[in-house]
């Protein structure tokens, strides 16, 4: 399933990136890259900093050291029009679908199109149904953002983050809160699409099953160091404690579950 | 004594928040402005803009000026016929409204009506990620968004302005000509002939216009600078229709003093 492509540079190359909110650092070196074709997927505890981590490759961020390079382009150095230019080549999913509430699901998949390209009426309607037919919600196409159910919302977003064919696509937790099947469904959806398209994929996920199944290379974060990485299959045989703690769910181990606090008998007990 | 160091300390730190706010609504009035060449040649989302902050402001702005012009009436005829020139109610009642009521009260009803809704519609789509994603399509929330709603309330305030004037004209003819009986040709022709379109008309579209672009961008502004959470927004929406009301009445009054000093 890998498609390593030695003699292509990376499509998105992170060297010791290091960024914080504030006081607070967040990654603390971060050495990562997805090959083209790839689908890989970024693993780590809730709050470790993964929607951090696609908002810099996606230049929603800037990094405070290190370097974010996408398609050859150092993201540090690249201007408001340059960024934007890269940007029509990316597409992002939000952890929340963020779709526009004022349109309906059509109207929603259609923006990128209407936006970036000239084509006529009919043409963009054959091009958002194709794609809303991709992810299963033709039928829906009429329908008010408030009207779906989350999983639906995540599809539609889905779709329209695919709509221009763009060469990288990132996910933010695209598993949170589906159902079993509907999982699966999304699963098959984002490797399919990411062949189908000759795109790379970047996915953030907790789901440690669901993207074994259909990523290349998977790395972990904690503590805004990458600790582990490897491809499904070594992952799956890992020794390493972390990886296999956050395989197994394990609550003990190296991932810490509380954010950084005092002792709790410090913090009970009337402050006595 | 720690308690009024305290409170001379919050009082500075409010001042010092309140001027670095300032600066950042400056600043943000220049991208706006920066980006509305790109989103006026887009002139659909603009007239979409100001159906929804003009045209549904409208029967608010209507009923309202009808009922000031009715006071006006009342209380012009009550207060003139001291003088025995009830004759000049026409006068009275047009100057109150196309100088003063007709833009002040214009705004006022149009910074609570339109101004809150924008505020709240920004801000909701700042809570959820929806100006983020914009971004990442790389369209540029401010040329997409804000620009329109801005340009739509700046357009739409004269014109409010205008209709609640001539609501509000009408309203005095109903109770001064029809109810009490003022001579209808004197109510025309005097106020025909007190009149001047340079001097209190053109200054009070003047001063609308002003309103506008103040309240246009107070409730951008407060929009898309909110803390992105419900309690965010809603101190958002409350933000700008007490600094709207403020800033029209502070601009009212500096206006005046520049436009109306009894040549
Ligand atoms: N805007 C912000 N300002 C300050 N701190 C932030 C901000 N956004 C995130 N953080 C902090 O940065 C850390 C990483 O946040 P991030 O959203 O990247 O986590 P995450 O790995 O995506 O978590 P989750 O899996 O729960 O979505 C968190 O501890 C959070 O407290
Ligand atoms: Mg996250």
């Amino acid at each position: 399933m890998a498609i390593e492509s030695p003699e292509l540079p990376p499509l998105v190359s992170l060297s010791g990136v290091r960024f914080a909110y504030g006081e607070r650092e967040v990654l603390r070196g971060i050495d990562l890259s997805v090959h083209r074709g790839q689908v890989v997927a970024i693993m780590g505890g809730s709050g470790c900093g993964k929607t951090t981590l696609l908002r810099l490759i996606g230049g929603q961020l800037k990094a405070s050291g290190g370097t974010v390079e996408v398609a050859g382009h150092d993201l540090a150095g690249l201007g408001n029009a340059d960024l934007y230019a890269l940007r029509r080549r990316m597409g992002m999913l939000f952890q929340f679908g963020a779709l526009f509430t004022d349109m309906s699901v059509f109207d929603n998949v259609a923006f990128p199109l209407r936006e970036h390209t000239d084509l006529p009426a009919g043409m963009v309607r054959d091009l958002v149904l194709m794609k809303l037919q991709a992810v299963g919600l033709r039928g829906a196409a009429t329908l008010m953002p408030s009207e779906l159910s989350g999983g639906m919302a995540r599809r539609v977003a889905l779709a329209r983050a695919v709509a221009l064919d763009p060469m990288l696509i990132l996910y933010d937790e695209p598993f949170a809160g589906l159902d079993p099947i509907s999982l699966g469904i999304i699963g098959q959806l984002i490797r399919r699409l990411n062949d189908a398209l000759g795109a790379s994929s970047v996915m953030v996920t907790h789901d440690v099953h669901e993207s074994l199944g259909i990523v290349d290379y998977v790395y972990f974060v904690s503590e805004g160091r990458i600790v582990a990485r490897g491809t499904p299959d070594e992952i799956r045989a890992s020794a390493d404690p972390f990886v296999h703690q956050f395989v197994n769910a394990e609550a003990d181990g190296p991932v810490p579950f509380h954010y950084p606090a005092p002792a709790i008998a410090e913090q009970l007990g009337g402050g006595a | 004594m720690s308690g009024l160091a305290n409170f001379l300390r919050r009082i500075g730190a409010m001042a010092v928040d309140g001027v670095w706010r300032l600066g950042f609504a400056t600043r943000f009035l220049g991208l706006v402005l920066l980006y509305s060449g790109q989103s006026l040649r887009r002139l659909p989302l603009t007239i979409r803009e100001i159906y929804f902050s003009g045209a549904l402001s409208l029967l608010i702005i209507l009923v309202s000026g009808l009922f000031v012009g009715l006071v006006l009436g009342l209380q012009g005829y009550d207060i003139l016929q001291r003088f025995g020139s009830s004759d000049a109610l026409g006068t009275m009642v047009a100057l109150s409204l196309l100088r003063e009521l007709g833009p002040v009260v214009a705004a006022l009803l149009f910074a609570s009506r339109a101004g809150s809704a924008v505020t709240a519609e920004i801000g909701l789509m700042k809570t959820t990620e929806q100006l983020k994603a914009m971004d990442m399509m790389a369209v540029n929330p401010i040329a997409r968004v804000v620009a329109p709603r801005f340009w739509g309330g700046v357009i739409s305030m004269p014109l409010l302005a205008a209709m609640f004037s001539a609501m509000g004209i009408f309203g005095g003819w109903l109770i001064g000509v029809v109810f009490i009986g003022v001579d209808d040709g004197a109510f025309w022709s005097q106020m025909q002939a007190a009149v001047d379109v340079r001097y209190d008309v053109m200054n009070g579209v003047i001063k609308s216009f002003v309103f506008g672009v103040a309240v246009s961008l107070i409730a951008v502004f407060e929009g898309y600078d909110c803390t992105p959470t419900a309690e965010g927004v809603s101190r958002a929406i409350t933000r700008t229709v007490v600094s709207s009301a403020l800033a029209i009445l502070a601009l009212d009054f500096v206006l005046t003093s520049f436009m109306f000093r009894g040549q």
